[in-house]
């Protein structure tokens, strides 16, 4: 090939390119069409509420919004020094301004949250702050001894940064400091790791064991006659036709102290009636539904890739003198490896998120970082928070796909 | 060739029942012997019982009734792993994730031969099918014919007595089908391994085997050389199944000095050799080979019976004609003549005279 010849040319002598181009846009064109309606619903009620949601958990323009001017004031401080009476004038201005419009509870609320107690000596002083009169760090300290406190100011430092890092560092368990460092969160104080820690460590439990039950399953499905399989296939279906709570709520009947096993252990002797065994209400608990719940999206790829694995190759394998072993190990595990691949991820995303099964049976080791998200969006309110838990676990899980990636293959993977 | 036991049998079926669902039988009652070194092919129609006899050879099925012997030994109840057969599937089964080095080294390793004596035999083995070259390639990268070859050297490269074939032509077009079919009787008459072969293949089964057994409705209908069975046919259903063949059907009227005189449904009379046929009075259906009919009166025998036909097509196909009649009623007579110089050219329309020696025409079970 030479850098001389041209592009090709079509009989008009237009370069073959784009008339392919013109031929295919029409047709592309209706395809876009066709898939336009869905798209759009996607991106509207999925992807842009997700954008919006996760933003939320690096920016916080609360406070500085609400409170244009000591922000302006604050942002040249060093957090080490004591706050000047130039900041003092702006947050009288401010709270006299967020009094007028009503806003000083969201002020309030938002600097409480970096330091607890703050809430009433904000609305406390915005009351009178329409009265005071300079020097203003004078009247402020006069109204309530705590604005002399520096721990307050760099609070309020603090929630005046609009690009806040500090809910990203408080979901990896860092302390944001109004000097723009960063520090270990206080030991008693430090739940957010732990928690990831073992949503990791109950989502890959949770996979190995759906691997362990599902196999066997999977590989009898894909070898015994279609109309077997087919009525045994819709058994493995049968748990989707009933609610999710249903399913989790009758493994409490079966696992409480009172329940089913228990009963069970005490008639055979293995555990007396006083001393029966915590199987639920701890991690334990999740550990079992959640097995149970996750094992059809373990057994489902595994048989579709099973199904195209002829058993001519077993056979090849054994006619060669491999032992049954040998020949599964060697020859059948092998192929198998992308129903496993895809079955693993599939089950591992899919209980990484998991929240409804551990907020009933979790008890208090079996919660998850779903509950905790939960937590800060319905009770404390912090959503800033509960967004960035949620992007630390998108990173994660989005990591997780790169190293898969790496590792096994992405397109080395097949759902059926 | 006996049928019964023989002391240089090396496979034996003796009296082999299969079923699979205790109601019907796939295989029934089959007797069978093998001499070392032979190349059998098993020829049948799908569901015929000829694969299931392969696979309980193989020891994937195992027999409901009888004793399959192998080299004297019973193997019922050996495990397909002990039994070293070497075997091709129909789909080859070369396995995607391994090298053909590795799909070769396979059976090596799993009888723990050291690496020098594994790259050896599987040198040996890829050079007796010409694909030494593609030793680092994975099956996927090879072409259907190149999947073959290798197949077939991995199922040689443990040097097994016996090799099973199942199908091994079916995914390959005409020419490499044709190619292959030489190549496969070549190698294993020069290695001198004994094969049995499965197909549904008449022409690959008339080319390639010492013997051909014949399978309908589990039964071996005839098992014979090619030559025999082409010629000779049995019974109507090999004489249909095997190559080209017209069918009349009729009566018996008389059978005399190994000649049985048949009366055609539409009255006419032929001379033919009596073959499961016994008395006057019985149904039979008369085959004759398409290119054993003759209607060139010179060449016909003296005071032999003819028949009348209509010609309804000519049909030239390069090396023979097919000429279409219509004789005793029958639309679907074939007649092949050879493209030669002076081969006459039927035409559509013209009444003829046909006729046949009375060897070439058998009659059969109606």
């Amino acid at each position: 090939m030479t850098d001389t010849s041209g592009p090709l040319l079509a009989a008009d002598g237009t370069p073959l390119k784009k008339r392919l181009a013109q031929a295919m846009f029409r047709s592309r064109a209706r395809a876009f069409g066709l898939a336009f309606p869905l798209i759009a619903f996607i991106i509207v009620v999925f992807i842009l509420p997700i954008i919006f949601l996760l933003w939320q958990g690096i920016y916080d323009a609360r406070y500085s919004r609400l409170m244009p001017t000591s922000t302006a004031a604050m942002a040249d401080w060093d957090a080490v020094s004591p706050p000047t009476e130039e900041m003092a004038a702006a947050m009288v201005a401010d709270l006299v301004k967020a009094r007028e419009n009503k806003t000083i509870g969201q002020v309030a609320t938002r600097v409480n949250r970096e330091l607890s107690g703050t809430r009433s000596l904000f609305t406390k002083s915005a009351r009178s702050a329409k009265k005071m009169e300079a020097p203003y760090m004078e009247a402020l300290i006069k109204k309530d001894k705590d604005w002399a406190d520096i721990e307050v100011w760099k609070a309020i430092k603090i929630a005046s940064v609009k690009y806040n890092p500090g809910y990203v560092a408080s979901a990896l368990d860092l302390k944001y400091n109004a000097d723009g460092s960063f520090e270990r969160q206080d030991e008693d104080r430090r739940i957010h790791l732990m928690l990831f820690w073992r949503t990791i460590e109950i989502s890959f439990l949770v996979t190995v064991f759906c691997l362990i039950l599902g196999y066997p399953v999977a590989f009898l499905l894909s070898t015994l006659p279609t109309k077997t399989s087919n009525l045994l296939l819709i058994l493995v279906l049968l748990p989707f036709w009933t609610s999710l709570l249903v399913r989790t709520t009758a493994w409490i009947a079966m696992l409480q102290a009172q329940g089913v096993m228990n009963d069970l252990f005490v008639v055979f002797g293995l555990a007396t009636d006083e001393d029966r065994f915590s199987l639920i209400y701890n991690k334990t608990g999740t550990l079992i539904a959640m097995t149970h719940i996750l094992l059809p999206f373990m057994i489902l790829p595994l048989y579709s890739v099973m199904k195209t694995i002829p058993p001519s190759y077993t056979r090849a394998a054994k006619s060669m003198g491999a032992t049954n072993w040998t020949a599964f190990w060697r020859v059948y595990f092998p192929q198998s490896v992308p129903g496993i691949g895809a079955g693993a991820l599939l089950c591992f995303i899919l209980a990484i998120g998991y929240y409804i099964t551990p907020a009933l049976v979790g008890g208090q080791d079996g919660q998850m970082i779903s509950n905790i998200i939960d937590f800060h969006m319905r009770k404390s309110l912090n959503w800033n928070l509960a967004a960035a838990l949620g992007l630390v676990l998108l990173v994660f899980v989005l990591f997780l796909f790169w190293i898969y990636d790496r590792v096994v293959g992405i397109d080395n993977m097949k759902l059926g | 060739m006996a049928d019964s036991v023989s002391n240089d049998a090396f496979v034996e079926f003796e009296r082999v029942q299969k079923s699979y669902d205790g109601e019907t039988l796939v295989v029934k009652d089959l007797n069978l012997t093998l001499p070392k070194g032979e190349f059998l092919t098993m020829l049948g129609p799908s569901g015929s019982g000829k694969t299931t006899c392969l696979m309980m050879l193989a020891g994937f099925e195992t027999a409901t009734h009888g004793e399959i012997r192998l080299d004297g030994r019973p193997i019922n109840n050996i495990p397909p792993h002990k039994r070293g057969i070497g075997m091709v599937f129909q789909n080859y089964a070369l396995f995607p994730h391994m090298t053909i080095g590795e799909n070769l080294s396979f059976p090596l390793e799993v009888r723990k031969m050291g690496k020098s004596d594994r790259e050896a035999k599987i040198k040996r083995a890829l050079d007796m099918v010409e694909m030494e070259a593609f030793v680092n390639r994975r099956p996927a990268q090879l072409s259907g014919g190149q999947q073959q070859r290798v197949a077939l050297a991995r199922a040689l490269v443990f040097e097994p007595e016996l090799v099973l074939m199942d199908e091994p032509l079916g995914a390959l077009d005409k020419q490499l089908r044709e190619k292959m079919q030489f190549e496969i009787t070549h190698l294993a008459h020069s290695l001198g391994i004994t094969t049995v072969y499965v197909t549904h293949d008449q022409t690959e089964a008339l080319t390639m085997s010492d013997r051909v057994a014949v399978f309908n409705d589990g039964v071996i209908q005839q098992l014979a050389p090619p030559d025999e069975l082409y010629e000779a046919p049995q019974n109507s259903f090999v004489a249909q199944f095997i190559g080209e063949n017209n069918t009349l059907e009729g009566t018996v009227k008389e059978i005399k000095d190994g000649i049985a005189l048949v009366q055609l449904d539409d009255g006419e009379l032929i001379d033919c050799k009596p073959i499961n046929v016994s008395k006057p009075g019985e149904r039979t259906r008369v085959s004759i080979r398409p290119e054993r009919v003759e209607f060139n009166k010179e060449r016909l025998q003296e005071g032999a019976h003819t028949l009348k036909a209509e010609v309804l097509e000519f049909i030239y196909m390069g090396d023979i004609f097919r000429t279409r009649l219509r004789v005793a009623g029958n639309d679907e007579f074939i007649v092949k003549t050879r493209n030669a110089p002076d081969q006459v050219r039927l035409e559509p329309g013209t009444q003829i005279e046909i006729g046949w020696l009375p060897e070439d025409c058998r009659a059969l079970d109606a």
